[in-house]
């Protein structure tokens, strides 16, 4: 899904610091981080340790404090200046994948429409085609008529999934993707993205609390209190 | 289905509250309905008082001084109270150089017992066969035509007392009262007037039998150049009678239209307030139920223009929807709206009082866009200017 390199995201003492009152909290302190191209990483910590807000991060959602963030050779984030909201909304949809905890699907559309839904904001040249492929792989292709209403925890956020895949990104973000699921749930998402992953060459960048679902990535990155503590 | 398009996109996020959305749309299509049925009523009421005139053949009608009033209603009470003037008067009237062209009338009414379960007035109208066709030259006939001669003992059926009195030309009329009988000439069409219910006979055998040598009014034709004012002016010198103009009846009858066109317009101007802050509402808080779902959007690529362009097209969507169930509503009802209208005004001209036509519907239609396009502006604003990490994380209203 993506050419060949090293790395694709690099981040360097990344600093995310939060003001609640009059008190500062550093979400993230000092995290320097490397994702390789088609790698599987996981990081995981107790709750509190800052790794949505890493991730969040990383994925361009929200501009760290401090630090440095480089994409594909681009600086995105540097010397406390970002970029503009409307250019890092071109950077996510040309990069990133975003799957949460909340699948958030839109219920007056069917399956094949939530899927296609980031085509009438954005369409990468040829996305269209694999569309067929990328709802049999996630077994949905029984399901594309379906309303969301219809189908199980686990089949909606397949469909998350696709929908975060239909615009071929670079890396898949997914926040607790296995949150509100129950356990044979989740270890059928864990299959799905370890799948993605080992076939389709996909970058996953994974936060879960769930060890058996980080035991499937190739890294696991341990956060506490914001800071790296194993990796 | 390769994409779906902003539009199904806004129209399909409508369909997750339904029923919000469609009370939403009944408050912009009652506004969109008084809207069209009030512009309707202006042009078709005058349209149709003009036409009630027009047809009427003479713009300026003289009668005997203290008639029109007390001799409508003495014979609405079935009496005969009607004021008379001298033939005369008629010549002196023709003799002046504005006019264009005079007619007699002399009105009679007698009462009649087979009208009816109870028995009614039966009103007889005596013309002048030489000048009374000239000025009423729109008057259709259904069969037949005018008298034989000034003192025939002949008569022309209005449309409706032709049905009730189930007569046709040719049939013989026996007038009540006077045990006469006069020969049926003429059937007009339908005009939609009070000729409708009027007997016409010419104007020496209506004195004749009635026993009455004098006049209850005279119409006037006025040349088209002449100054209308100073002729109305030079009539109110002649002595015991008086004018009526049709021009102040007119400016009179619109007056009083106008009036109440001012009241029904500010109830329409607040339906229309009132159905803005309904939609102004509704895409507010479905914006701020969806604020997840927006920043999800961005997350997907969506610039902040796309989400001001979702936001704006689901207002529009309710306006235009509004518009089309609020005109086809005025539509189906305006000769309900018609109706209505009849009973409440003290006098309303015959034909159709609501005339919609496809420029009022497009004006209408236009008029609820540009509300959408305008309500539409502010929730679009603060929909687009979401970040899509705030949106995603917060559990809570704004």
């Amino acid at each position: 899904m993506s050419a060949p390199g090293p790395f694709v995201l690099e981040a360097e003492r990344l600093r995310r610091v939060y003001r609640r009152g009059p008190e500062e909290v550093a979400a993230v302190d000092d995290v320097s981080l490397r994702i390789e191209r088609g790698s599987f990483t996981s990081i995981v910590g107790p709750s509190g340790s800052g790794k949505t807000t890493l991730i969040n991060v990383l994925g361009c959602l929200d501009n760290p404090t401090s630090g440095r963030l480089v994409l594909d050779a681009r600086t995105v984030f540097a010397d406390g200046r970002g970029l503009s909201e409307a250019k890092l909304t071109r950077v996510r949809r040309n990069v990133f994948g975003y799957i949460f905890q909340k699948f958030y699907l839109v219920p007056t559309l069917t399956v094949l429409e939530n899927v296609v839904l980031p085509f009438t904001f954005f369409r990468k040249p040829g996305a269209e085609e694999d569309i067929g492929r990328l709802l049999r792989l996630l077994g949905l292709e029984k399901r594309a008529g379906h309303l969301p209403g219809e189908l199980s925890g686990g089949e909606m956020q397949r469909v998350a999934i696709a929908r975060a895949l239909v615009n071929k990104p670079a890396i898949l973000l997914a926040d607790e993707p296995t949150g509100n699921l129950d356990t044979a749930r989740s270890e059928e998402i864990g299959r799905l993205l370890g799948e993605l992953n080992a076939r389709e060459g996909l970058t996953v960048v994974l936060v879960t609390h769930n060890p058996r679902l980080a035991a499937l990535a190739g890294r696991t990155v341990e956060l506490r209190d914001g800071r790296i503590r194993a990796a | 289905m390769k994409k779906l398009s902003l539009f199904e996109v806004a129209y399909k996020g409508l369909l997750r509250k339904k029923t919000r959305s469609l009370l939403t749309v009944l408050g912009i299509a009652m506004a969109a309905w008084v809207l069209v049925s009030l512009f309707g009523f202006n042009r078709g009421y005058e349209a149709s008082l003009n036409r009630d005139i027009d047809n009427l053949g003479f713009q300026m009608l003289v009668v005997a001084k203290g008639c029109p009033y007390e001799a409508a209603t003495l014979m609405l009470k079935g009496g005969t109270g009607l004021k008379y003037m001298d033939e005369a008067i008629a010549a002196a009237v023709a003799a002046e150089p504005e006019v264009d062209g005079v007619t007699p009338m002399l009105m009679q009414v007698v009462f009649d017992p087979n009208k009816g379960e109870t028995g009614g007035l039966a009103a007889f109208l005596g013309v002048d066969p030489l000048t009374f066709p000239r000025l009423k030259s729109a008057l259709p006939f259904k069969a037949g035509g005018w008298f034989e001669g000034p003192e025939a003992a002949e008569a022309v059926f209005g449309y409706e007392v032709a049905e009730l009195e189930q007569r046709e030309v040719g049939d013989l009329y026996l007038i009540p009262e006077k045990e006469v009988e006069v020969k049926v000439v003429g059937v007009l069409e339908r005009t939609g007037t009070q000729d409708d219910g009027t007997i016409f006979l010419p104007l020496k055998t209506v004195q004749r039998i009635f026993g009455v040598r004098e006049l209850t009014s005279i119409g006037i034709k006025v040349k088209k150049d002449a100054d209308l004012k100073a002729f109305e002016d030079k009539m109110y010198k002649l002595p015991d009678v008086q004018v009526v103009s049709l021009s102040q009846v007119k400016t009179t009858i619109m007056t009083l239209v106008s009036t109440a066109r001012v009241l029904v317009f500010s109830i329409a101007l607040i339906a229309i307030l009132i159905a803005v802050m309904g939609v102004v509402n509704t895409v507010l808080m479905s914006v701020m139920e969806r604020r997840q779902e927006i920043g999800i959007l961005k997350s997907m690529g969506a610039l902040a223009g796309d989400v001001f362009k979702l936001v704006w097209l689901e207002t529009v969507v309710l306006c235009v929807g509004g518009g089309l169930l609020g005109t086809g509503l005025a539509l189906l009802t305006a000769r309900l709206t018609e109706v209505l209208v009849r009973n409440l005004l003290p006098y309303s001209p015959s034909g159709g009082l609501v005339a919609i036509d496809g420029g009022l519907v497009l004006m209408t239609l236009g008029v609820v866009t540009a509300i959408g396009l305008a309500s539409g502006v502010y929730p679009s604003w603060k929909a687009a200017r979401m970040r899509p990490l705030d949106t995603i994380r917060s559990e809570e209203g704004w």
